[in-house]
């Protein structure tokens, strides 16, 4: 406790501007150039492809909206199927009530599904650990049950829809999602790399490491915890909204599948919770994986690869591949 | 005379059937310094937690700063004023040592610039003496800079109360000796500080006044010396 002036390395400044802001000019470029490799390769490859960058782009959005709750708080969602089901029938519900551009639907989405998470932060929010994850385990069920028993969105049965017509730059209807889906994507990485950054951010990583000493520190965490849920809950209500017009016949099995929930927390933590490029590493990569083992070997491969690979990170990289890139630079210093 | 800062007013808390504070009334001078001592499970910390909203009590009400602070959620209360350490250190281990300190800075005090976050975080890791570590995780730090951090993170709240809860517990003599002196360059600044210790040589140094607690209910209340020397309180140190 003597005073240490003299050891005192010299003040340590915050990073410039241009530094910190070098990760949100990555993101847009390279969903710049996603974009433009959308719009240009149009008629040249495969709509195999484009299918296959749909669902890894679908799971970037989906893994990068639960990571704010769950990685960046510490409260672990296994809902995701819920939300993303909840943004599928606001786009059927539009589509039977008015039928509009895609882009409204996703917005409509966005609002019910961040609604729902909002009201979900809201009454389960006082229940920590693992009551809070199965109180999310239960709102999907009863989402699907309401789901299966209402007859106007199909019920149990499912619905059809159909594509509307695609005019103008695309050439066709699946080069037009995935247009918007890279769009989304953009949007939601930029949105969980700003959280990470400003003193959202920092308060939920408080309330991860210990709640009751944020409080103490000043921290709302009721607050805090309630802008996650409800942004986590409209980045996946927008994943979702698009899922109608991809498959083009949805039913409840399909909208609240196991897969998606797994896949949703098994991508960031393959990729690292810790950073807002750990899981979009983790769908690139356990996406692509399920894609190639889809076409190589069985679909019934898909689940099977992710719980292999989640048993090896957890066991050898706990921190995924963000945790192993920062052991290996702290290393080269 | 000073105003009162803070007014505990028949704090009551029962955990089942146990009641681990009886109808305990406290009040707090602006710039005070007071030595909370007791037994082990004497409702010490049990007061501390309903002062600072970590538990809701039972009973009774807490005025602080003039404003009814009963009900008051705990990160406003430490918004107010209101801070604490905990007697078993709890740092953010996901973030670095200055970073923890900065939460408070941020969040309690209400600080937006980083730069400015930034320089009064490292203003306070120099006075509880850990700008060494600045950078390092709260998960290699010894015990006893456990306790400093969760000193510099109280005061960087920026508090009218400072509840300091058994931060010398496993220190040297030098190293009770800083803090102490840290402790009373702060009351010096007008902030009141309730001093949560077992070891005497500190809270008697230490103290203007001394509150006794004994199985939830308060049983002195008064000078140190004076207090030191009533029989009860011998009674409940040493037994029959």
């Amino acid at each position: 406790m003597s005073s240490r002036a003299d050891s005192v390395p010299e003040l340590r400044q915050p990073l410039p501007l241009s530094v910190r802001l070098r990760s949100g000019v990555a993101i847009l470029l390279t969903g710049a150039a996603l974009m433009a490799a959308t719009m240009l390769l149009g008629t040249q490859v495969s709509e195999y492809y484009y299918l296959a960058a749909y669902t890894i782009l679908q799971f970037v959005v989906l893994g990068t909206a639960w990571n704010i709750l769950g990685g960046y708080g510490g409260y672990v969602n296994f809902g995701t199927a819920g939300f993303f089901a909840i943004g599928c029938y606001t786009t059927i519900v539009m589509d039977k009530i008015f039928s509009m551009p895609l882009f409204f639907d996703m917005l409509a989405a966005a609002a019910t599904a961040g609604l729902v998470g909002f009201g979900m932060g809201y009454l389960t929010l006082r229940l920590r650990g693992v009551f809070f994850s199965i109180a999310t385990l239960a709102l999907t069920i009863v989402l699907q049950t309401l789901i299966v028993n209402w007859s106007f969105v199909g019920g149990a049965r499912g619905v059809y829809v159909l594509r509307p017509e695609v005019s103008g730059i695309f050439v066709s209807y699946v080069q037009l999602l995935v247009a918007l889906m890279v769009g989304l994507a953009i949007f939601a990485v930029l949105a969980a790399w700003a959280v990470e950054k400003s003193w959202i951010g920092i308060g939920l990583a408080a309330i991860r490491d210990d709640e009751t000493a944020a409080e103490t520190c000043g921290v709302p965490s009721l607050r805090l915890k309630l802008i996650a849920t409800t942004m986590s809950g409209a980045l996946m209500g927008m994943a979702g909204s698009l899922f109608p017009y991809y498959v083009t016949y949805v039913d409840p099995a399909t909208a609240f599948s196991l897969a998606i929930a797994v896949n949703s927390i098994a991508m960031p933590l393959v990729g690292g919770t810790a950073a807002w490029w750990g899981p979009v590493v983790g769908a690139v990569l356990l996406g692509s994986a399920q894609q190639i083992l889809t076409v190589t070997i069985s679909s019934a491969a898909n689940l099977f690869i992710v719980g292999v690979l989640l048993v090896l990170f957890l066991t050898a990289a706990p921190s995924g591949v963000v945790g192993i890139v920062r052991g290996w630079k702290r290393r080269r210093k | 005379m000073s105003a009162t800062i803070l007014e505990a007013t028949g704090i009551t808390k029962r955990f089942g059937g146990f009641t681990a504070l009886t109808d305990f009334d406290f009040a707090l001078l602006q710039g005070e310094r007071v030595g909370l001592i007791g037994p082990n499970g004497s409702g010490k910390s049990t007061f501390v937690n309903c002062l600072t909203g970590t538990i809701r009590p039972d009973g009774g009400s807490l005025i602080f700063d003039g404003n009814d602070i009963t009900r008051t959620p705990a990160w406003l209360r430490a918004k107010h004023g209101l801070a604490r350490t905990y007697q078993i250190p709890r740092p953010f281990r996901g973030l670095s040592v200055q970073e923890n300190v900065e939460v408070p800075l941020r969040f309690a005090v209400g600080h937006t610039s980083a730069r400015a976050i930034s320089e009064a975080a490292q203003v306070i890791l120099d006075q509880v003496g850990l700008s060494a570590k600045a950078d390092l995780s709260p998960k290699g730090l010894t015990q006893v800079d456990l306790r400093k951090l969760e000193l510099g993170r109280a005061l960087a709240a920026r508090p009218k109360i400072l509840v300091a809860d058994e931060v010398m517990a496993g220190l040297s003599d030098s190293e009770v000796d800083e803090i102490l002196a840290l402790l009373n360059r702060l009351s010096a600044e007008g902030i009141s500080i309730l001093l949560i210790e077992h070891i005497m040589r500190a809270v008697m140094m230490f103290s203007q006044r001394i509150v006794v607690l004994v199985a939830g209910c308060k049983i002195a209340d008064g000078l140190p010396n004076e207090v030191m020397q009533q029989e009860e309180v011998e009674r409940a140190y040493l037994g029959e």
